[in-house]
């Protein structure tokens, strides 16, 4: 509001918006049709999202966009008038079509250069469709041309009654015409003009007409009221009058001819050229006889009821005095207002991200302060019963219900992240000739929108990856028995607080061996290393790890699975893979619903304060020292029930002690690993459980493996986020050993 | 001179752009989403002129036009299809259905401010 924004180009900035809604209705269409489900409303909305998204592109005025959206408008047209089929073959160039929309639309958003090659071919795909009735280059048609506007016509017919006034519009109460007393041209007209009765079928009104002819120049109206009947017999609809005008003027005919634009075809409409030197006072033609002549400088009476329904909606425009005159029954005015209610009902409101930005930040501010407010309250010794604390405790309540309400704000469904993947697939699929179907489930499952955007690169690749290396040749599933037809299940769903997006493939699974045999010529693990299959899964995660022999169009982009656990790590996710041979591979993401705040555990190391995410505690221990048994230097594990798990000193990892040798008394945390293994984190003590905020470490520090972010606590002091499993993962990767078995079986002491 | 506008269209930036064209005029602009929608608006409303787009969902514009021709008191009101197409074969069936004129989009918004002014006074 307070910013002086072109409107223009918020509209443009609005525009796009809507674009990307309407490419996400163009896509579902396209794939309603694709799984067989469409009915007969299907093809309309791909048709109107075309149709909208080329409407929107030529008031802006992207002309590549508009062309090729016009062309492939007209195909979808074929189709909804019954005239072409969809069968496979057209469903794949109109996929790639919506796909080149979607491009178009950002190239024009982001004043790229257009790929008119690719626009060329996809037209040239696109008119296969429409066989020899390929349109021509699609001619703009010229916009209508309208005269300017101004009146001053005074109809003077001295056999109107009196008592007709109240049906016609008050011309004498419109506006005077700006340019009133134009310029005596040398041209002179003789326009005869006889309304038919669908005229005011259709709202058009003559006096508006003759209104828009007086601005053209000198005008001399007659009116035939030769037909007129009787006042009774009077049908509203049916036009008993007509005109003779005699118009001298400099403009072209075609423009006098625009005026009837709305008309033609309504009405007889004649415009002779007069002969002679400005002789429009004389009569021109052997019409029929007609009433007086009217001089536009004479006397007003209004016409007799022009045939128009009874209550022309003229009032707003007249002033008092017109109503007055009028006693006509037409509606009081009427409060305007209340007509937009129905709208409110699914009003939405363009919310610049930088003021939920700021939102966000001022809540999670308003977190902290809160925490800092109930420690010193709880400090100053009150009684937990006293009002201040009570209130205290409904304050806090408020600060978690606003926090969640402004993360909701931020939380988008991830179906428009899904149907970039269904591009993927089709892209991928086609440049490795391989039938692939992608099955979408829980698109509707709603995630920060930060989280949705910084999750399209690791989808993107994971997707490649399933369709290059997870999926067969169609010929191996064939001997395999499998369907020709590989599927790649894609899947989001809320899971205990948590996002979960699985990847999943029905193709051969992870060739363990072979994996294994590459990490052991690549040097990633001792060539005796002894690995479980979640561990040989998890090698492909190591950096440098690239399972395919033959490098196809789709790897060999430089980026490894190293690269995706990097990114869903730093948005605080895990990855993890199951395989199953034959069957496939799942690869499953879990992030957190939000990148603002946590549930924490405040813990102590070595007189350092230190913040856990809760939600990987899954117990917590006291130790003594017969629970701890080493296996080799270095490395230990303490007893947990029936199994082992293994030791990890967190003081000592992260260099602020050295290893404890004693562990009486010690606590212990066990962290639940993504492969749900555990690992036992050694630390000195727990202070608290809360909620923090996220306070992102940018770019001025150095990344420390295992430190994820920092926060501040209620006294103001501050305090690092650890993302364990980051840690654990690295301390074994720098000993290039593998940690010892995740599970805890196998290992004795 | 201000007139009262109700313009009925699918498209969001359509709507924004009548409004942005009509609103320097003095116009006051109501808007709806689709024809069933205006139908409701229209319920409260006594606008000196109707805007419509052809192509909208749950009621196109021609059902709109003759839905809004039905009711008496909107019998004469001026209606203007916004139209990408200037087919004569479209002007046709919009007049059929009552449309008093149609203006074709992309269009400029002085020309709509007249083609209103014309059609409505």
């Amino acid at each position: 509001m307070s910013e002086e924004n072109d409107p223009m180009a918020e509209i443009r900035a609005s525009f796009f918006i809507e674009c990307e809604e309407l490419l996400e209705a163009l896509q579902d269409g396209l794939q309603t049709i694709d799984d067989g489900a469409a009915d007969s409303e299907t093809i309309n909305v791909v048709f109107r999202a075309v149709h909208s998204i080329k409407g929107g592109a030529g008031a802006f005025g992207l002309e590549a966009l508009v062309r090729f959206a016009h062309r492939f408008e007209t195909v979808l047209d074929e189709v909804r008038a019954g005239r072409l089929t969809i069968d496979d073959e057209a469903l794949k160039v109109f996929f790639q079509a919506a796909d080149h929309v979607s491009d178009l639309v950002r190239i024009c958003r982001d004043g790229a250069d257009a790929p008119d090659a690719e626009t060329a071919v996809l037209i040239g795909a696109l008119d296969q469709f429409l066989g020899d009735t390929v349109p021509e280059e699609d001619a703009e048609e010229p916009e209508i041309e309208f005269a300017p506007m101004g009146l001053s016509l005074d109809l003077d017919l001295s056999d109107a009654s009196d008592e007709t006034e109240a049906a016609c519009p008050d011309l004498d109460a419109l506006p005077p015409p700006p340019d009133f007393g134009a310029p005596t041209g040398d041209t002179a007209y003789t326009i005869t003009f006889i309304p038919q009765a669908e005229m005011f079928e259709t709202g058009n009104e003559p006096a508006l007409l003759l209104r828009n002819l007086s601005q053209m120049g000198d005008l001399k109206v007659t009116c035939d009221a030769s037909t007129l009947p009787d006042l009774d017999k009077i049908t509203p609809e049916v036009p008993h009058l007509s005109w003779t005008i005699h118009l001298q003027t400099d403009v072209e005919e075609a423009e006098i001819r625009s005026i009837f634009e709305f008309v033609e075809g309504l009405c007889v409409l004649e415009i002779a050229r007069e002969t002679g030197d400005g002789g429009s006072d004389g009569d021109t033609t052997d019409e029929t006889p007609v009433s007086p002549i009217v001089d536009i400088s004479s006397e007003t009476v209004n016409t007799p009821p022009p045939a128009r329904p009874p209550d022309p909606p003229q009032a707003p425009t007249a002033p008092k005095p017109a109503q007055a005159a009028a006693p006509n029954p037409a509606e009081p005015s009427q409060p305007a207002r209340a007509a937009t209610a129905p709208t409110a009902a699914k009003s939405v409101v363009r919310v610049d991200l930088d003021r939920i930005e700021r939102l966000v930040n001022l809540v999670g501010e308003l977190v902290i302060n809160q925490a800092m407010l109930s420690q010193s309250l709880e400090q100053s010794g009150l009684s937990p019963h006293s009002d201040a604390m009570s209130g205290l405790e409904e304050f806090q309540r408020l600060t978690r219900d606003i926090q969640d309400s402004v993360m909701m704000i931020r939380a988008q469904p991830v179906k428009s992240l899904f149907q970039r993947m269904s591009r993927i697939v089709r892209e991928s699929s086609a440049a490795v000739s391989k039938d692939v179907r992608l099955n979408v489930i829980g698109e509707g499952t709603e995630v920060d929108k930060t989280v949705i955007e910084r999750l399209a690169d690791p989808l993107t690749h994971m997707i490649r990856n399933a369709v290059d290396h997870g999926l067969e040749t169609p010929e191996k599933r064939i001997a395999a028995g499998k369907p020709a037809q590989g599927q790649i299940n894609l899947s989001a769903a809320h899971r205990s607080g948590r996002v979960v997006i699985e990847i999943s493939d029905d193709g051969a699974g992870i060739n363990r061996p072979r994996v294994l045999q590459i990490a052991i010529d690549k040097g990633l693990i001792p060539a005796d290393a002894q690995l479980s299959d979640t561990e040989i899964d998890n090698l492909l995660f190591l950096p440098g790890f690239s399972t395919a022999s033959v490098v196809s169009d789709l790897s060999g982009r430089g980026v490894g699975m190293d690269v995706v656990r990097t990114s869903i790590q730093a948005l605080g996710g895990r990855i993890t893979i199951t395989s199953n041979p034959g069957e496939g591979s799942t690869f499953s993401i879990s992030l957190p619903l939000t990148l603002a705040v946590l549930d924490g555990m405040v813990i102590k190391v070595a007189g350092e304060t230190l913040v856990l995410p809760l939600n990987l505690v899954v117990e917590t221990l006291t130790l003594s020292n017969q629970d701890v048994q080493m296996v080799r230097p270095g490395n230990q594990v303490i007893e947990v029930r029936s199994g082992f798990v293994p030791l990890f000193d967190l003081g000592a990892s992260l260099g602020y002690r050295e290893p404890l040798q004693n562990f009486d008394g010690a606590v212990v945390l066990l962290i639940a690993q993504e492969d749900e293994s555990c690992t036992a984190l050694l630390i000195d003590n727990i202070l608290d459980q809360r909620q923090v905020v996220i306070k992102g470490l940018d770019d001025s520090f150095h990344r420390a493996p295992g430190i994820a972010a920092a926060t501040i606590l209620g006294d103001g002091q501050i305090a690092l986020i650890l993302d364990p499993s980051d840690m654990i993962a690295n301390a074994g990767a720098t000993a290039l050993a593998p940690s010892p078995p995740l599970k805890t079986q196998g290992v004795s002491a | 001179m201000s007139l009262e506008i109700l313009a009925v269209d699918d498209s969001r930036t359509m709507r924004d752009m009548i409004r942005l064209a009509l609103l320097p005029s003095g116009f006051t602009v109501h808007t709806a989403d689709d024809g069933v929608h205006g139908i409701e608006v229209l319920e409260g409303i006594q606008p000196d002129a109707i805007i419509t787009d052809i192509n909208m969902p749950r009621m196109d514009g021609f059902g709109f036009i003759d839905a809004v021709r039905e009711q008496d008191k909107h019998r004469g009101t001026p209606i203007l299809v916004l139209t990408t197409e200037a087919a004569p074969e479209l002007k046709k069936r919009a007049r059929d259905a009552g449309a008093t004129g149609w203006i074709v989009k992309p269009f400029d918004p002085e020309k709509l401010v007249k083609a209103l002014q014309m059609v409505a006074g």
